[in-house]
């Protein structure tokens, strides 16, 4: 297919023009609204596959589960938000399949939706253990959605024993809260330090000391060969013969962008469902957003997992929907809470890096990456003004001074008023 | 249920109904009210949810954390005197009738 930017579907769909969502997510949420608030004016049809509507998954593996934030208050919309923006959410259903030629999507119950427009936001799914590891036991958990949650939860407050396979973020922070609760926890990690693959390892360092000092026992450089138990899981035996005892394992060994109905439909798909800059796939009737997506964009291809990306690549589908040929620039951050730590990251960093450590009066301290003398990536340590002045500084393209970040009596009202 | 009033950055004016308990940011997502956009859903993480209150109401509320303060200080928005993440007030029957201003960036 080679269709342009001339095509009639770069036009805008009319009054009449009917948009329907798939994925009624954080991504599949904000691009209806952002759909309407740039005047659709259509008919919007969101689809989710979970029972729930859409509903924020960030407080997941945190306040939700330690009990602190209620069901209700996850919730992204009051109920009566559909009906007053005429989105028509069809929660519990599945799409079956996509049918480009004829512009409709069919529907698990057999119901077909016809489209002018279609937007993926398919979002993630949760990596599962191999079932030689697994060998289906009871009593192993993944995280991603809030039915995932609501089954560990009773089986946290058995005040037993945690294994947690894979040191990433969610691993991390199921592990806090599980310590949390009284609970005895082991992490398992492949790599020779936690958040090998998502922070550098200054960042890394400290969390993983934080972890320690409040009892969490570490397995670094080690896999799971195997969970032990007759029919629930009770416990691990480790690639170097090591056995731990567990009651409970949650493996947090990331996740895949779900990408099974865009690639039955033909659509290209590479690390997630392609879209160009604008968030176009290869069909130009049909968008993609989110989790799912990977972005080709001048710097190269982009798919991140994260709030900020879902609301954002949204914002710009929805522009885009209705004409406003604006290419995405991602802004990416991330935060984590583990224990007392609030690690808010700005900018994506790489292995290779210089790291520049600003340490504060408090507790808190930052990390500054540095490549070719550019600032690329800032990482606040309970240390919320250094993370905000970084994140302002790398909206601007701006660059401390590395010696000047360095030190800690520099006020960092200097940074801030450099970046004006 | 008490009324919010939320004074947009174009000058409009736009009322809702609140349910005491939720978070102003949580009443301002639900109204679609636009400047708030709340992207750690309300873990004090992103400062994407400045807010203005008028000073007398700030005295009725809990008082700021020390981690609130430190993201005021570098949000988007210049900080004002009354300034707050909304993430962080809980709405009440105390807040009825208040007006809260998006700062504009």
């Amino acid at each position: 297919m080679s269709l342009d930017a001339d095509h009639p579907a770069a036009a805008k769909p009319g009054d009449e023009s009917s948009i329907v969502i798939v994925g009624a997510g954080q991504a599949g949420l904000s691009t209806t609204e952002k759909l309407r608030v740039n005047g659709f004016a259509g008919s919007i049809t969101l689809i989710g596959e979970e029972p729930d509507a859409p509903y924020q998954r960030p407080p997941l593996s945190k306040a939700y589960l330690l009990g602190e934030l209620e069901r209700d208050r996850l919730k992204l919309k009051a109920e009566d938000w559909y009906a007053k923006n005429r989105i028509a959410l069809r929660l519990g259903m599945r799409v079956a399949s996509i049918d480009r030629a004829r512009r409709r999507v069919c529907l698990a119950d057999g119901a077909m939706l016809d489209y002018d427009r279609l937007v993926l936001a398919t979002g993630a799914t949760a990596r599962k253990l191999p079932q030689a590891i697994s060998r289906g036991l009871a009593g192993i958990f993944t995280i991603r959605t809030l039915a995932d949650i609501d089954a560990l939860r009773p089986a946290l407050e058995m005040h037993g024993k945690l294994l947690v396979i894979g040191g990433g973020y969610i691993g991390l922070e199921i592990a806090a809260v599980a310590r949390g609760l009284g609970m005895t926890v082991d992490v398992v990690e492949a790599a020779d330090r936690p958040l090998a693959r998502v922070a550098s390892a200054q960042t890394a360092t400290a969390v993983e000391a934080l972890h320690r000092s409040r009892g969490v026992t570490f397995h670094l450089g080690k896999a799971v060969s195997e969970l032990l138990g007759a029919d629930r899981v009770a416990g691990a035996r480790l690639s170097d013969g090591t056995i731990v005892a567990a009651d409970v394992v949650v493996a947090g060994i990331g996740g895949m962008p779900e990408t099974s109905l865009a690639a039955e439909a033909g659509l290209a798909i590479d690390n997630g469902i392609t879209a160009d800059a604008y968030g176009r796939t290869d069909d130009p009737f049909i968008w993609a957003a989110g989790d799912c997506a990977n972005f080709s964009l001048p710097e190269g291809g982009l798919r991140m997992e994260s709030v900020g990306n879902a609301i954002d690549s949204a914002d710009v589908v929805a522009r885009n929907i209705m004409g406003a040929r604006q290419p995405y620039r991602p802004k990416p951050w991330f935060w984590s809470d583990q224990f007392d730590l609030k690690l808010q990251i700005a900018g994506l960093s790489r292995p290779d890096d210089t790291v520049v450590v600003r340490q504060g009066a408090g507790p808190g301290r930052s990390h500054w990456y540095y490549r070719e003398g550019q600032l690329v990536a800032v990482d606040g340590l309970n240390a919320p003004r250094d993370y905000l002045i970084g994140k302002r500084l790398l909206a601007m393209s701006a660059s401390p001074d590395p010696a000047q970040v360095a030190d800690p009596v520099l006020a960092l009202e200097v940074l801030a008023s450099a970046a004006k | 249920m008490p009324t919010i009033r939320f004074l947009l950055t174009d000058g409009a004016e736009l009322a809702v109904e609140a349910q005491n308990g939720r978070s102003l940011m949580e009443t301002a997502l639900e109204h679609s009210v636009p400047g708030i956009i709340a992207e750690c859903n309300g873990s004090a993480a992103c400062a994407t949810c400045h807010v203005v209150l008028p000073e007398e109401i700030l005295l009725a509320l809990e008082p700021i954390s020390e981690h609130e303060n430190d993201m005021l200080d570098f949000a988007e928005a210049p900080r004002e005197s009354g300034s707050r993440l909304s993430c962080q007030i809980k709405v009440s029957d105390a807040l009825d009738n208040i007006s809260v201003r998006i700062p504009a960036a």
